[in-house]
């Protein structure tokens, strides 16, 4: 496994690229160049670490779960906290770092997109800390799903605009803040929350999110002395699952992605993109997406805004075809019962999204070995999610 | 008459060199096909017949509606270009554009899509999402088909400008501003700066796209460049007279006049 990807053209292996309007263009080559720049720039690294460290709250611990390991005999189970995180998910990372970037660009208006929330929030909060002028594109049925979200955004000071198109979900609020950024593309930056999109945003997503595994790397060390034997995340976009995967690519450990199978993969209802999709463009980049015979983008659906997308990052397209990391399918009913297992076992209440993850970790860790270990990118909490939650279960408990 | 290339169109036509955008599918596949010919009767010169997308990244809301409504139609890339030898056998001489997002034709298979587009009788292609970068491929295999396949250039273009002119085909296509597919009210001084230079350093004729709503764009527009096209404007009547096409064929007629006489009006100064 070679680690140089992207190339020059952004390709992993056939995956990546850039497939935008020519308007675009001239702004993804100047972001290219700007992004060298600043990584070659200590005084940014500096800041961007600082950042992390005073304000975001890094390092996030790893959180040994004891009682749910002896409950599900295997191997120990470790949960990387990026619900510890400020604004409680793993996105302030890739936010932090993103608005620094525009910030030294001289770039004063952020236009974002967001499923969940919670990379608006992330969003809105970096802006209102760096002064930056902030619009949030999210998906009217979204915004309706984390009424909460849309609250703490407007909070924050940005502006949540609904997009009303398609599914009104997340892949609707990115064409919607892509066609915004065609419009003002000159003085305004595109802070995308996920390892999607045109070169070189995955690549940025993943470096600024990478801190997550080499953290987990470094912890996990300390504590056992060694590296683990796998790693679980959970696959929306990709940027939490990219961010643990990525420093382990040339190791010897065994890595899982979940997708959301919805309602299960049989059926129509589901955002299971490497299970069920094929290779096409979406949002700027050729990877797999849920598409028609006509090459027509199909709506996706999962109890979990924030997995709810019908492409996936080029990078986890391209592991994927290589088979350095699994990706499987997680019910809402899967995650939404890893999620009450977690919370009653260790008092931890995850994000569905992460839930999603737990699943396939829990399954993972009871066919693994006592004494090996297993760790989980336990991407945010569910404070976000009560409602869904709720509704969910109720929903279950009449059926 | 016959058949001319896009390369001959374009040269040939005086100002304005006029390229109508119809989509295909809106309000159904029959009416695109006279929608067509009228415009050719109109006086377009070349005609760029939009295959509907889910996820349009470069257009506005009138285009994305209309794409909405022709998707409902059932239209669909394969179908679209079948439009094109009926509309031959109706007369139609000008050339005809395939305009699609690049999903569309990745799934059919570059080289399948170009065979099909000479074969059902159009004559280039273009494809808004796939820049000069991720193009060549295409450009090639078109270029081998006889078919072009269209450049775009956006204000933000600059530095790219030059290498982009040097390759265009047909006619370069000159996005007038930023922003996506609509109509605007006026076009600002930097726009005709703008144009002015493409048209410096372009070898095939410029046309001028994005927002051309009112006789007043293209009049200002002569001397700058050398035609307009025209999209959001003709489908936004097209909009307005959906339940008119919905009804008796004298209805349908009387629309169909309608929206070629604004067409006409747009161009004629
Ligand atoms: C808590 C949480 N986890 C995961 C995701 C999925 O994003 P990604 O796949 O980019 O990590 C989201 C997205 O909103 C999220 O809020």
């Amino acid at each position: 496994m070679s680690k140089v990807y992207p190339d020059n053209n952004g390709r992993f292996g056939s995956f990546g690229g850039k497939f935008v309007p020519e308007t675009l263009m001239y702004a993804l080559e100047e972001l290219e160049k700007s992004l060298t720049e600043a990584w070659e720039d200590s005084t940014f690294v500096e800041e961007y670490k600082h950042t992390l460290a005073e304000y975001a709250g890094r390092p996030t611990p790893l959180t040994y779960a004891e009682r749910l390991t002896q409950k599900l005999g295997g191997a120990k189970i470790y949960l990387k906290r990026e619900d510890l995180l400020h604004t409680g998910a793993h996105k302030l990372n890739n936010a932090v770092g993103q608005a620094l970037l525009a910030k030294r660009m001289g770039k004063s208006k952020i236009v974002a997109e967001t499923g969940a929330g919670q990379h608006g929030v992330a969003t809105a909060t970096v802006c209102a800390r760096l002064g930056l002028e902030c619009k949030v594109f999210m998906g009217e049925e979204d915004m309706r799903r984390q009424e909460l979200n849309v609250f703490r955004m407007e909070l924050l000071g940005a502006e949540v605009v609904p997009a009303v198109s398609g599914s009104k979900t997340l892949k609707d609020a990115t064409n919607e803040a892509i066609r915004y950024w065609v419009a003002n593309v000159e003085d305004t930056f595109y802070l995308i929350g996920s390892v999607v999109g045109p070169h070189p945003y995955p690549k940025m997503v993943r470096d600024f999110q990478r801190i997550i595994g080499d953290e987990t790397k470094e912890q996990l060390q300390d504590k056992e002395g060694t590296l683990p034997d796998a790693a679980a995340a959970c696959v929306g976009g990709g940027s939490n699952a990219i961010g643990m995967f990525y420093p382990f690519l040339e190791d010897e450990v065994e890595l899982f992605g979940a997708e959301a199978a919805g309602k299960g993969i049989s059926t129509k209802k589901h955002a299971a993109t490497i299970t069920k999709g094929t290779k096409g463009v979406i949002h700027g980049s050729l990877t797999y997406l849920i598409q028609d015979e006509n090459g027509q983008i199909i709506e996706p659906y999962s109890i979990s805004a924030g997995l709810d997308y019908p492409g996936i990052g080029p990078e986890h397209a391209y592991l994927a075809e290589s088979g350095r990391v699994a990706y499987e399918g997680v019910t809402d009913k899967e995650a939404l019962e890893a999620l009450s297992l977690l919370t009653r076992a260790e008092g931890i209440l995850p994000a569905i999204e992460s839930a999603h993850a737990l699943h396939l970790a829990f399954k993972k860790a009871k066919e693994m070995k006592e004494g090996q270990t297993i760790v989980i990118c336990l991407s945010g909490r569910g404070d976000k999610d009560v409602n869904s939650i709720k509704e969910a279960m109720e929903k279950e408990s009449k059926s | 008459m016959t058949r001319m290339s896009v390369n001959e169109a374009a040269k040939k036509a005086e100002y304005p060199l006029f390229i109508p955008f119809i989509m295909a599918g809106d309000p159904d596949p029959s009416t695109t096909i006279e929608l067509v010919l009228r415009m050719e009767e109109a006086g377009a010169h070349i005609v760029e017949l939009g295959i509907p997308y889910s996820d349009p990244l470069a257009d506005g809301p009138v285009l994305q509606r209309s794409a909405k409504r022709a998707l409902q139609q059932g239209m669909s890339l394969m179908r679209a270009m079948q439009l094109v030898p009926e509309m031959r056998k109706r007369g139609l001489t000008i050339p005809v554009i395939i305009f699609t997002y690049y999903n569309p034709v990745f799934q059919m298979g570059v080289k399948t899509f170009l065979d099909k587009v000479k074969e059902n009788e159009a004559d280039g292609v273009l494809i808004p999402d796939l820049p000069y970068e991720e193009s060549q491929e295409l450009t090639v295999t078109a270029k081998e088909n006889g078919l072009a396949n269209i450049s775009l250039v956006a204000p933000t273009s600059s530095t790219r400008i030059e290498k982009i002119a040097n390759k265009a085909e047909g006619f370069l296509y000159c996005v007038s501003s930023l922003g996506v597919t609509g109509t605007r009210e006026s076009f600002s001084e930097e726009a005709y700066t703008f144009i002015k230079n493409v048209n410096l350093s372009s070898k095939v004729p410029v046309a001028v796209g994005f927002g051309i709503s009112k006789p007043e764009h293209v009049e200002n527009l002569q001397g700058v460049c050398n035609g307009v096209i025209v999209g959001s404007a003709i489908m936004k009547k097209v909009e307005e007279r959906l339940s008119e096409f919905s009804q008796e064929e004298k209805m349908k007629q009387n629309a169909l006049q309608e929206i070629k006489s604004f067409v006409s009006s747009l161009i004629s100064s």
